[in-house]
Parts: C-alpha cells; sequence; structure tokens
C-alpha cells in the first residue's frame, strides 16, 4: 500500500505542537496508548527481534543448536550451496530499476498532461487507478492468463494483426519473465504515483506559471524550471516506496512464475520468495538460514529506503 | 500579430489538445482492456474462448460463476476474508485511533520516543518476523485460526493509521476539546462523545486505507492457514487455480469475484482515496 505520508515531518510536528498538550493521569494514558503499542510490539517488532538472534544459530527443527556466528550468513551468500540470494537480489534491483522506467516515468508524464485539459481529469484518473486496489495474486493471475501463448487473447490478437513475433510465452521466458512482471505491477500501481505527482502539480501557484509564461518560457522550460522544484518531494516519495514495494514483492511474482520456485530459469526469482522457500519449504537448518535471509532482507529494505531518502532529501535541498 | 499567426497558433494549440487526449486516452485504455478481457471471458464458455480467445460472449450466460462460486468454494473463502478484515478493521481502528488522541493530545514521559518508535514501524518490513511468530501461533494452536489471524493484521497495520489519524488529529481545533473538560468530563468521555463523533470521515479513509491490503493478502493466509476450509480469497485462488487449470471460463469468473469487491470500493470512495494518498502533499 502506498503511504504518501512524511514519517519525519509529522513526528516533528507532534512535539512541536506542545501548545495543546495536557498532562493526564497514568491510568487515562495506559489505557489509550497500551493496546496499540502492546499489540504492534509484541507482534511486529518482538518477532524481528526473535529472528535476528536465531540467525546467529543452527537449528535442528525448532531445537537451538551450536552457535554459528555468522555462518548462516555464509551459507545463504554463497551460491553454490543451494541458497540463490544473490541473483535474487539482481532481479530485485532490475525490478527497481525497470519500475522507475515502466511505471514512474510514464506517470509522471500522464499528470502532467492531466494537469493541462479541463474536462475529463477525474475520469482518467480514476481509470488509471482502477486496478490499484487488486490483489497482487489477482493482478499475477490476470496476466498469467492474458499473455498465455495459446489460448491468451494477447497472442491471438497479435496473430490476427499478423505480429505473429510477439505472440510469444511472454511469462514462460527467462529473457522476457522479468520485464513482462515489471510491466504488470506498473499496471497495477501507476494510479498512485499519477495521483500523488498530480496534487503536487496541483500546488504549484497559478501566478508563477503565468509569470513565467509571460517570459516566453515553452511548456518543457516550464516544467523544468518551475513546477519540478514543486514535484521534489513527490517524487522522493514515490521513489522511496517503489524502492520498498520492489524489494518486498513476493505475490505478484508467486502467481507469474507459478508458485515459489521462481519462474523459468528463476527469473522471477526475488528474495520475498527465496525468504518463504527457506523458512517453509526447505526443511534444513529453515530457522537459521530464513532468519539470515530475514535479516538482510530487512538491512537492504530498512537501510536502502534511508540511503535513498537522504539521498533525494539532498537534492530537494538543491532546489 | 497577423491573422495568419493567430490561425496557425489557434491550430497549433488544438492540435496539441487532441494529441494530450489521445495519449491519455490510450493509457487508460491499457488500464481498462485486461479488466475487461478478464469480465468478458467470465461470461464465455471455456470451449468458445479456445475457439477465439479475443471473442465477445454469445450470451449472458452465468455458468462460470456458479461453478466457481459453489463447486470451487470460492463462497467459503469470500466469507474467510470478510470475516478476517472485518475484524481486524474494526480492532486496528480502535486501538490506533486511541493511540494517536494521546499521541497527539495529551503529554507524558516517553511520548516523543513512543512516537517515534512506532511511526518507523510504517517503514519496517513487518514480515520479517514471519518464523518466530508462527512457531509460537502452532505451539499455541492458533494455526487455521481466522481470529488470530485478524489480531496480526491488526496488529501490522497500528502504525500506519497511527501515523495518518495524527495527521488528521492535527487539524482538530483544540477548543472543542477544551470545552468538553470544563463541563467535568472525563478523558474517557471526551474521546467517545467528541472526538469519534468529530473524526468519523477521517475514520473512514483509514478504514479504506487497511481494508484492501488486508482483503489482498497472500503471505499471511499462506502461511498460517492449512486447512482449505478456512481460506482466505488471495491463497484459495492458487488452490482454485491448480484445480481448474483448464477451465479458462472458471478461472475468469474467479477472478472476477476476487477484484469486484475492492473494484467496487474503489469507484464508491475514489474521493477518499485519493484525499488519503495525497494527504501531506500539495494545497
Amino acid at each position: 500500500m502506498v503511504q504518501a505520508v512524511d514519517t519525519g515531518s509529522i513526528t516533528a510536528g507532534a512535539v512541536q505542537s506542545r501548545r495543546a498538550l495536557r498532562r493526564t493521569g497514568t491510568r487515562w494514558v495506559l489505557l489509550f496508548v497500551v493496546p496499540a503499542v502492546a499489540l504492534y510490539a509484541l507482534l511486529v517488532l518482538l518477532p524481528i527481534l526473535v529472528t535476528a538472534f536465531n540467525s546467529f544459530f543452527l537449528w535442528d527443527g525448532t531445537t537451538r543448536r551450536e552457535f554459528a556466528g555468522l555462518g548462516n550468513y555464509q551459507t545463504v551468500l554463497d551460491g553454490d550451496r543451494g541458497t540463490a540470494f544473490l541473483p535474487a537480489l539482481r532481479n530485485n534491483t532490475v525490478f527497481f530499476l525497470l519500475t522507475l522506467v515502466v511505471e514512474v516515468l510514464p506517470a509522471l508524464l500522464l499528470a502532467g498532461l492531466l494537469n493541462n485539459i479541463r474536462r475529463g481529469r477525474r475520469l482518467f484518473q480514476t481509470l488509471y487507478a482502477l486496478p490499484f486496489l487488486i490483489s497482487p495474486i489477482v493482478v499475477g493471475y490476470i496476466w498469467l492468463l492474458l499473455l498465455d501463448s495459446n489460448f491468451g487473447p494477447v497472442s491471438s490478437f497479435m496473430r490476427a494483426v499478423g505480429w505473429d513475433s510477439l505472440a510469444q510465452p511472454w511469462l514462460a521466458q527467462p529473457s522476457t519473465a522479468l520485464p513482462t512482471a515489471v510491466v504488470a505491477s506498473a499496471w497495477m500501481s501507476i494510479g498512485a504515483p499519477v495521483l500523488i505527482f498530480g496534487a503536487a502539480l496541483g500546488s504549484v501557484p497559478d501566478e508563477i506559471l503565468e509569470a513565467a509564461k509571460l517570459d516566453g518560457a515553452g511548456a518543457w522550460r516550464r516544467f523544468v524550471s518551475v513546477q519540478l522544484s514543486y514535484l521534489r518531494p513527490a517524487i522522493t516519495i514515490i521513489i522511496v516506496l517503489d524502492f520498498i514495494g520492489c524489494f518486498k514483492v513476493l505475490d505478484l511474482v508467486y502467481a507469474l512464475g507459478g508458485g515459489s520456485n521462481g519462474g523459468p530459469a528463476g527469473a522471477l526469482d526475488t528474495i520475498g520468495l527465496l525468504f518463504y522457500r527457506t523458512a517453509f519449504v526447505e526443511v534444513d537448518n529453515a530457522v537459521g538460514k530464513s532468519g539470515a535471509v530475514a535479516v538482510l532482507m530487512f538491512l537492504l529494505i530498512f537501510g536502502g529506503a534511508l540511503i535513498v531518502q537522504r539521498l533525494l532529501r539532498r537534492w530537494e535541498r538543491e532546489a | 500579430m497577423t491573422g495568419s499567426q493567430q490561425v496557425a497558433l489557434r491550430l497549433r494549440g488544438r492540435i496539441s489538445t487532441t494529441s494530450v487526449y489521445l495519449v491519455l486516452t490510450v493509457a487508460a485504455a491499457f488500464s481498462v482492456a485486461p479488466l475487461l478481457l478478464v469480465a468478458i471471458g467470465s461470461f464465455r464458455a471455456t470451449s468458445e474462448i479456445h475457439q477465439s480467445p479475443a471473442g465477445l460472449p454469445t450470451g449472458l450466460s452465468l455458468d462460470n460463476y456458479v461453478t466457481a462460486w459453489q463447486d470451487a468454494s470460492m463462497s467459503t473463502y469470500f466469507v474467510n476474508s470478510a470475516i478476517v478484515t472485518v475484524s481486524a478493521v474494526l480492532l486496528c481502528l480502535t486501538v490506533s485511533t486511541m493511540a494517536a488522541y494521546a499521541f497527539s493530545r495529551f503529554s507524558f514521559p516517553l511520548q516523543t520516543a513512543l512516537i517515534a518508535l512506532t511511526v518507523a514501524g510504517v517503514v519496517i518490513p513487518a514480515r520479517v518476523g514471519l518464523l518466530p511468530l508462527f512457531n509460537i501461533f502452532k505451539s499455541m494452536g492458533l494455526i487455521d485460526s481466522l481470529p488470530a489471524l485478524a489480531v496480526l493484521y491488526a496488529a501490522e497495520a497500528v502504525p500506519f493509521s497511527i501515523l495518518l489519524l495524527m495527521t488528521f488529529f492535527h487539524v482538530v481545533p483544540d477548543e472543542l476539546f477544551e470545552a468538553a473538560r470544563l463541563d467535568g468530563a472525563n478523558e474517557g468521555r471526551v474521546f467517545w462523545s467528541v472526538v469519534l463523533p468529530q473524526m468519523r470521515p477521517s475514520l473512514a479513509v483509514v478504514a479504506i486505507f487497511q481494508f484492501a491490503p488486508i482483503w489482498n493478502d497472500f503471505f499471511y493466509p499462506l502461511v498460517f492457514l492449512r486447512d482449505t476450509e478456512k481460506y482466505t480469497l488471495p491463497v484459495g485462488l492458487t488452490s482454485f487455480f491448480g484445480q481448474f487449470s483448464t477451465d479458462l471460463g472458471v478461472l475468469f469468473a474467479g477472478l472476477m469475484l476476487a477484484l469486484t469487491p475492492v473494484v467496487i470500493l474503489f469507484v464508491f470512495l475514489t474521493k477518499q482515496i485519493v484525499s488519503g494518498l495525497t494527504a501531506g502533499m500539495g494545497k
């Protein structure tokens, strides 16, 4: 799910606006705060800490054996011993980079075009966002059926118009499976960035655009020197969210690749699928190995998102 | 400016407007076409689809839906999904609203740290702790328990809900709460009869944003539900696809059953969804 909220400024805001805060009896504070915090701490934070702890031991089923140091991490990262962490990491990275090209850029273009029309804007926005709430597993199956090389409508259409070379088993070939999955993912989620870019473009004061127009700036010039500076926070949020989404992707590739094995020749394997396999499919040292995969995934997503945000913030300030 | 220049300029304007609409329409067709193909396919017999995969239905046959709903247990999955999603959203909304209210209106020790800790949860990939959770649930006999699954979803949705609700609490005028307090109402009373009614529209936005991801989730049911009678829609679909893999028409109907609730939700609540998505952006 997309969360277009600036976490930093909200925590800061909560602390700054002391004006209205009341000292209240401990009783009330406990009653209001404890249920939510306890749920979150017990069922989200604690299991993550336990996972990290477990990853440093060897396991026999659920029985803890000797301390392994970083042994599990070595096993996971060493491709020869059966885990495909590095190929999966490569797929996640390609997924993210292609998403920038296939989803984020077109979303920016569409939002820009929508900003220039008077009639039908809301209708177009609704149509683009229509697939947004559909489950990734459903999206995966939809595309699986549509792209079926024998009975899928896409192939039959391509053959009918004589483009036989485009009637391929797109999802069954190692070379085309990943880009095809990115297209399906972009189809599903393009609505969110279109709406978020649209809101940011709508916040550009008309007077500034008018002034630029009077100065003789064309549409491109106006975009680069006026609108882009208003878009920077939105671009930051979308890229960070895409980063998180692309490194977490699991259900879409599960459906498109026909299970948790990662599609044709592992072309659709991701760290998420690998985590599932090490935890629940492969039995040998499952707790230790999947713990290591989970910690690496955590570091990638949390650390990566922080780094991406840091870099983009610097770029924002340059505006 | 001469007359001919003006005409040329106007013509250029019209051509560019047309091309803008052309691009927008092509993109819209790309968004809608797959859904239309699924919808059309769901009314056609499988043999028809095999003959002409992109053809139109010959009649409005509901056979595929009947098969999917009854023979393929989509009805069971549907009900299970509804139970889990509704109870998770209600639980999460209750605890998150209370916490968000306390975070933004009270003042107490460790407040800043607690807020930071909770809000950090928005970027933490919660699923990392899955295996310890699974083992605890297993030892407590909570595998295949729909209530346990709902509590898990509620816990996972707490950070984002609190974050969103805090942004909404910030814009409620203080005077409203103060007036109630001067009347001698205690905190519980203020919350129940002043805060909650005031927050109703915001609660709706948060509820929508929780509903869809929980309704759609695949990973937790895949791990925590083993009995097919307990399956929710997304994981039920995987067994459905195995079972009916050759029956395209039924598959399309099953997909329609799974996606219709969220598409309806979206069409009716576009305004709220847009405002939630763009909270904190722009004007």
